[in-house]
């Protein structure tokens, strides 16, 4: 390995692995090997690269990327609030920590058209799974909140992800 | 799906060990062996309930930038304007949603600064404002779905 300064720097090897495995790994009985062997490098080095890219969080996470739509989880809604600046950096973690939201970031308002700064993305089976599991999050949140809505997503127009190129 | 399919997802959206032989430690604590274990996550790949099985890469850390956009798009314009905004490759997803702020789409870039170039070109298109929503703070990524 190469002895970058930054832990979190990519190199070409790294980049390399990571082009390699974005549509996951080879489902073998040994796919770190499999995967070097294609990339023509120690299996070691596959899984030093791959421990280090987990530790410092380029990896958020190693296993199944399940298909939500197709589990059965139809409905998605993008939740949100109002929350008074005072308050959002307490109660966005504890939004986020809720098993049914996915994603959970403060983003800026754009005042007066959007009064916005908590997105809580939630799922659920229909749009009244949903609505439900909103008003949880409104009762959570309590008075700190000044307004919200949901958004539901009626189609999708684009899905083509981030992906790095060879 | 059967039973263990669904023990199958719930344990291992995270964890899966690196290591010379992965798919033999997680089969054992899930009490099948390797081979049923590696031929029920190749079939639940084939047929769409995984989108794939392997690490989740962490999109901003592989050295690009990422915003969440929004425009109020008139009806009668919805598919044109989707048009327009689709042809920038920097474009990831779009969705339509249920609002007067009816699409949202995330704009991707390794080069930073093609962001805010990005953004200007498609106002500047669609004669329609462009509202950038980067993330100020992240409290949380990552559903892991309990089936």
């Amino acid at each position: 390995m190469t002895g970058s300064p930054d832990q979190t720097s990519l190199d070409a090897t790294d980049r390399r692995l990571i082009v390699a495995t974005q549509d996951g790994l080879p489902l073998c009985p040994r796919p770190y090997h499999a995967l070097a062997e294609t990339l023509d490098l120690p299996p070691d080095e596959v899984m030093a690269r791959l421990r280090r890219m987990l530790e410092t969080g380029i990896i958020r996470r190693m296993g199944a990327v399940p298909n939500h739509y197709r589990l059965g989880f139809r409905a998605n809604g993008m939740s949100v609030w109002d929350v008074a600046d005072a308050a959002v950096v307490e109660l966005g973690p504890h939004i986020g920590a809720l098993d049914f939201v996915s994603h959970c970031y403060r983003r800026p308002r754009h005042l007066p058209d959007w009064p916005y700064n908590l997105f809580a993305m939630v799922h659920g089976r229909s749009r009244a799974e949903v609505e439900e599991k909103v008003s949880a999050i409104a009762r959570d949140l309590g008075p700190a909140t000044r307004a919200h809505d949901v958004l539901f997503s009626t189609q999708l127009l684009k899905k083509t992800g981030l992906r790095l190129v060879a | 799906m059967d039973t263990m399919d669904r023990q199958i997802i719930n344990a291992l959206q995270g964890g899966f060990p690196v290591c010379e032989t992965p798919f033999a430690e997680a089969a054992a604590q899930l009490q099948i062996t390797e081979g049923d274990l590696i031929a029920r996550l190749r079939r639940l790949c084939d047929e769409g309930q995984l989108s794939r099985f392997g690490p989740m890469y962490n999109a901003e850390r592989l050295g690009g930038a990422v915003t969440l956009a929004a425009m109020a798009v008139p009806a009668e314009q919805l598919e044109a304007v989707a048009a327009q905004v689709n042809a920038h490759p920097e474009v990831a997803h779009n969705y339509a949603r249920t609002h007067d702020f009816n699409m949202w789409f995330v704009v991707a870039a390794e080069q930073p600064e093609r962001i805010p170039a990005v953004l200007a070109d498609i106002a500047a298109e669609t004669g329609l404002p462009v509202y950038d929503m980067p993330k100020l703070d992240e409290y949380y990524v990552g559903l892991r779905f309990e089936l």
